[in-house]
């Protein structure tokens, strides 16, 4: 070759191999760099605002800051339901010891402190069992309900052990100490039974629509008044927004929230009446104790008849209230609601349904007066027996009344004169499957459904009827088959044995209306139900709806909102039939010969009442009383029974007096009746 | 040099003389270098400013010592014959093994592995260095062979070499670099042109270890890898199914690259990186703090600035005068290809987390100096090849 060549030309030479591999590694490199670019381009072109979003919400932490729920007070201001500030020991996993012995080491000096037993014991953390301390235990639960949060391991801490703790702060890491709400019940025993309790909320009820919009680990009424006003009391938990590194660790504050306490529940309660009903209560268990009767337990109720609202409501035995404000060990709870307690935790008033007895006359006497089976002034000769084919019914004591009308039937409560009542407005049973007059004036009344009044665990009772009747033969058929055929499988499904009816298979007869005239047979109602019923009478027909909340109010006091729930509906009774009755009511307490003379002849007021003594087989009766005053200030009807306490008059009555004496001012004086009527 | 120059280095000389040696420097390899320095100092000044109380600094000021000195080092590999290494290719292959037996007996521990020995000035990982050793050995091994490239045996031996240092480095362990090993070993053997059917049956057989290793051999109660490097590898398949633990680190990278948007967050903004939710932010996760901070626009120009690379390189596996820098190219080829897109690919979710640094990015001395090394290489190779063309030239005109 000769001459310079130019340089570009120079290339040494490279074989036809070479060139092809390189090509192929430059096409890779090519097709990875267009992978990484489009990979590029999807995450921070196309999804950049969704990876943003997930930024902003990875470096902020909310804190939450407990807000106090709001107070129940009584219709006068005075706190029943008040907040005590109180210590929780929180645990906070992840930042507890790694190494299992130096973990182990600070949850034991934690039990000591706390009053904790260090002992393994068999733990249940969700499906796995593990035998370790009390109080690891607790965290182990806690974490695997709710990963990755704090977990409070003890409430209500004593002032000394709170100081123990803060002072030794760095011997205990991950151990914190932060304060919290608790209930508090000045008055203990009163009213315990209506406040309900509060905790945590479930994660089931989190998808309810009652508890819409709180959010996990939130306080929340769990029944009772609690529950039905969670909504106003729960109040607005604060929140400390706080920008985190990777750690947790807070790098500085973003903005707060403060806590905002929930509203105040004003109840319709007057805590006078309520304290003096309980006591009156006790009073009348008293009583029927001394008569030999082996009472234990009773409720009353007292409403304004005009608007249903409830001035007063017991139940015996009751309990201090302040045993739910925090966590309650297994055994405290058997000493105070276990074998023997006789249900403390039950409020006869509203879920427990029993026979009336003679209360339930005056809805006989409606369902006959509005019928036109008689008149006001229809005189029955009553031969002091009543016969129903082979059976022969009596009055109370045998005592014969001679001719009566309605009026002195119910001041001397003359069963003869209902039973024929009850006879007479029996209905076919094939015509009539859901029973005559007195089933339908019976509902009317308000009986066999809840009242519906704002607390949880209402029962509404029994009204028989031929088809009821039907239905519950059916079920002990069944349960008696069960129990010839598979009896092992017969006693899981039915725990109580056979107890839908009373075994005879019999149908709907003259006789169930006949019982049913008299309060007695498979009729059930609540005191509340009764009280309802009699506020009826009082206020002309009007079926309260009746309520404990009065108002929700700020903490200054002022209105947010008032509670007046519609009536369930109104029922008319002619005026004179209507008379009539309360004739008859107000003869029976306060004329001579009346059932209640005795107990309120000599009360200062107007008073209108009926005793009822409920009949049980093997079992003492039961006492029950409802009277009302038709006061134009301030009328009040009251419903009390006394379970296992004899006559009517015998123990209830003297209670109802001690709180009608209450609410009018009266000196209290305890009466006891002498009338052995029914 | 010796003493009494040869013609051909006189007229080396006299070129070098009259153009300056600068001018035989690839300008565009030296561009792309340079401009990464810049975008990784930039990008480590930020990230880091909080990490260490008091010397925001701290991180900015070492890795700009390790550019200077890396640059220097580079340039004087420039004016050095990469061929003579040829001659040392024992003494570099024992230096390769004795480094990573050392760094097994004595070196430190960090996170559980043992990758560094400790020097008066740095911490040196004999593993990043070895890639290059491994690199020039290898080479030299395979001229020595390359008449008898075609036989099956000339292949296994050759994989052997490299495989023996790989499995030390993964010892350590070190899976990430273990596999830059493997990877250089078959981008060596595929340039000097080993036959298709055998490299085709080497990757047949990495296959079927992987699936002992990762599948067979826990079955049967043989623990090959560490159980955090299984979650890494498996783990990237599905990001989101346990965010705190073994896919953390990879969900935390897609949040910060995908919330930098188009022109990023800014460093002050950048909440992903300031606030530590992005793991190793200054080393493994360098290219995630580019994405975040400056969005597409910057990480798009991180990856233009490595394109430009890559393409100098295969240029410079062409320019090679001999059989040795072709080889020595593709294998500094291999090694910053896998890095790079294994490293980025992590970031994006599109790899596993293997630990592997992103060249000329990543803070640390070791794999700085390491790949300044390699381009000093790359420059000297293409030095030479220039020479070699120009005085191709001239030799004829001379004789």
């Amino acid at each position: 070759m000769t001459g310079l060549t130019p340089p570009d030309d120079r290339r040494a030479p490279i074989t036809p191999q070479l060139a092809l591999r390189v090509a192929i590694l430059g096409g890779i490199a090519l097709a990875l760099f267009a992978i990484v670019f489009f990979r590029l381009w999807f995450l921070q072109v196309l999804s950049g605002d969704q990876y943003l979003a997930q930024a902003s919400t990875n470096r902020v932490r909310d804190v939450v800051v407990q807000a106090p729920r709001g107070e129940m007070i009584d219709r006068h201001g005075t706190p029943l339901v008040e907040n005590r500030r109180a210590v929780a020991v929180v645990v906070s996993p992840p930042k507890l010891p790694q190494a299992p012995a130096a973990r182990r080491r600070e949850l034991t000096t934690l039990s000591g402190v706390l009053g904790m037993s260090p002992r393994p014991r068999r733990c249940r953390v969700g499906t796995e069992v593990v035998r370790v301390m009390e109080l690891d235990c607790l965290v182990r639960r806690g974490v695997w309900n709710l990963p990755y949060a704090d977990v409070t391991v003890k409430i209500d801490l004593a002032r000394d052990v709170g100081f123990v703790l803060a002072e030794r702060a760095q011997q205990f890491p991950g151990v914190s100490i932060e304060p919290v709400f608790l209930r508090s019940y000045p008055y203990k025993t009163v009213g315990a039974q209506l406040f309900g309790t509060v905790g945590q909320v479930g994660g089931g009820q989190l998808k309810q629509q009652h508890f819409r919009g709180v959010r996990g680990g939130t306080i929340v009424g769990q029944s009772g008044l609690e529950y039905t006003y969670d909504r106003y009391l729960r109040g607005r938990d604060g929140a400390t927004r706080v920008q985190v590194d990777a750690l947790g660790e807070a790098k500085g504050y973003l903005r707060s929230r403060a806590p905002a306490q929930g509203a105040n529940l004003r109840l319709s309660l007057d805590l006078g009446l309520q304290t003096a009903g309980q006591a009156a209560l006790a009073k009348g268990i008293e009583l029927a104790n001394g008569n030999g009767n082996p009472s234990q337990g009773g409720a009353f109720v007292a409403l304004d008849p005009r608007n249903g609202e409830v001035l007063a409501m017991g139940s015996a035995p009751s309990y201090d209230a302040n045993l739910f404000a925090r966590p309650l060990s297994q055994h405290a709870y058997d000493v105070n609601f276990g074998d023997g307690t006789n249900h403390p935790l039950i409020n006869r008033a509203i879920s427990a349904a029993y026979p009336v007895g003679s209360t339930f006359k005056i809805v006989t006497a409606t369902a006959a007066l509005v019928a036109g089976i008689i008149t006001p002034g229809t005189v029955y000769d009553d031969t002091g027996t009543f016969r129903e084919g082979a059976l022969v019914r009596r009055n109370a004591g045998g005592v014969s009344y001679g001719p009566v009308s309605l009026r002195q039937a119910l001041q001397v409560s003359v069963d003869t004169f209902f039973y024929d009542l009850g006879a007479r407005l029996n209905a076919d049973p094939t015509t009539h499957p859901n029973g005559g007059a007195l089933q339908d004036w019976a509902r009317r009344y308000g009986f066999g459904n809840p009242t519906g009044i704002d607390l949880g665990g209402e029962v509404g009772g029994i009204i028989p009827t031929p088809r009821w009747r039907d239905s519950r033969n059916r079920l002990q058929a069944r349960c008696v088959r069960a129990f010839q055929k598979r009896p092992r499988a017969a006693r899981r499904a039915y725990p109580s044995g056979c107890v839908f009816a009373d075994g005879t298979n019999r149908s709907w007869s003259e006789g169930d209306n006949t019982s049913l005239a008299v309060g007695q047979g498979d009729f059930l109602a609540t005191p509340l139900q009764l009280a309802v019923a009699y506020a009826a009478i009082e206020n002309g027909g009007t079926v309260v709806r009746p309520h404990v909340g009065l108002q929700i109010t700020d903490p200054a006091g002022r209105v947010l909102q008032q509670i007046a729930p519609r009536p369930a509906r109104r029922v008319a009774i002619p005026d004179t039939d209507l008379q009539a009755i309360r004739d008859g009511l107000h003869a029976a307490a306060q004329e001579s010969g009346g059932t209640s003379f005795d107990v309120m002849g000599t009360f200062p007021k107007p008073v209108y009442g009926k005793t009822g003594t409920a009949q049980f087989t093997g079992r003492a009766d039961q006492s029950w009383y409802v009277a009302y005053v038709p006061d134009p200030v301030r009328p009040i009807v009251v419903a009390c029974t006394v379970e296992s306490g004899g006559f009517g008059a015998e123990a209830a009555a003297p209670a109802v007096r001690l709180i009608l004496s209450q609410w009018f001012g009266v000196r209290k004086q305890v009466i006891a009746g002498s009338s052995h009527t029914l | 040099m010796s003493a009494t120059p040869t013609p051909i280095q006189r007229s080396v000389e006299q070129i070098t003389a009259r153009r300056g040696p600068r001018l035989l420097l690839d300008p565009w390899l030296l561009l792309a270098t340079l401009g990464l320095i810049a975008c990784s100092l930039v990008t480590i000044k930020g990230a880091t400013r909080n990490d260490i109380p008091g010397s925001p600094l701290y991180f900015f000021e070492r890795q700009a010592g390790y550019a200077v000195v890396g640059v220097l080092l580079m340039l004087a590999l420039t004016r050095f014959d990469y061929s003579r290494l040829r001659e040392f290719k024992l003494p570099v292959y024992g230096a390769l093994i004795g480094l990573n037996l050392l760094v097994l007996g004595l070196g430190s521990v960090a996170r559980g592995s043992r990758r560094w020995i400790s020097l008066p000035f740095f911490q040196f990982q004999p593993s990043e260095l070895g890639k290059l050793l491994l690199i020039v050995a290898l080479s030299a091994f395979v001229v020595d062979r390359v008449r008898r490239l075609d036989e099956r045996e000339t292949t296994a031996r050759l994989m052997l070499l490299a495989l023996g240092p790989a499995a030390l480095v993964m010892i350590q362990p070190d899976l990430g670099s273990a596999l830059v090993y493997v990877t250089v070993a078959l981008a060596i053997l595929f340039v000097a042109g080993t036959p298709g059917r055998h490299l085709g049956g080497l990757i047949g057989l990495f296959a079927v270890a992987t699936v002992l290793v990762l599948a067979v051999a826990p079955a049967a109660g043989v623990h090959v890898l560490q159980p955090y490097q299984v979650e890494r590898l498996t783990g990237f398949v599905n990001p989101s199914h346990d965010p705190r633990n073994a896919t953390y680190q990879v969900n935390q990278s897609l949040i910060a690259i995908g919330s930098g948007e188009k022109t990023g967050r800014g460093v002050a903004h950048a909440t992903q990186t300031g606030l530590n939710f992005l793991p190793e932010h200054h080393t493994d996760f360098v290219f995630s703090v580019v994405g975040e901070t400056y969005g597409f626009a910057g990480a798009a120009l991180v990856l233009s600035l490595y394109a430009l690379l890559i393409w100098r390189t295969l240029r410079i596996v062409t320019l090679a005068k001999n059989l040795f820098g072709a080889l020595i190219a593709g294998g500094v080829l291999a090694m910053l290809m896998y890095q790079v897109f294994v490293n980025v690919g992590m970031t994006i979710g599109i790899m596993p987390i293997t630990g592997v640094t992103l060249p000329l990015m990543s803070f640390g001395g070791a794999s700085y100096l390491t790949t300044f090394l390699a381009l000093g290489l790359l420059q000297s190779i293409h030095v030479q090849g220039r020479i070699a063309q120009t005085s191709k030239g001239r030799a004829l005109v001379l004789s």
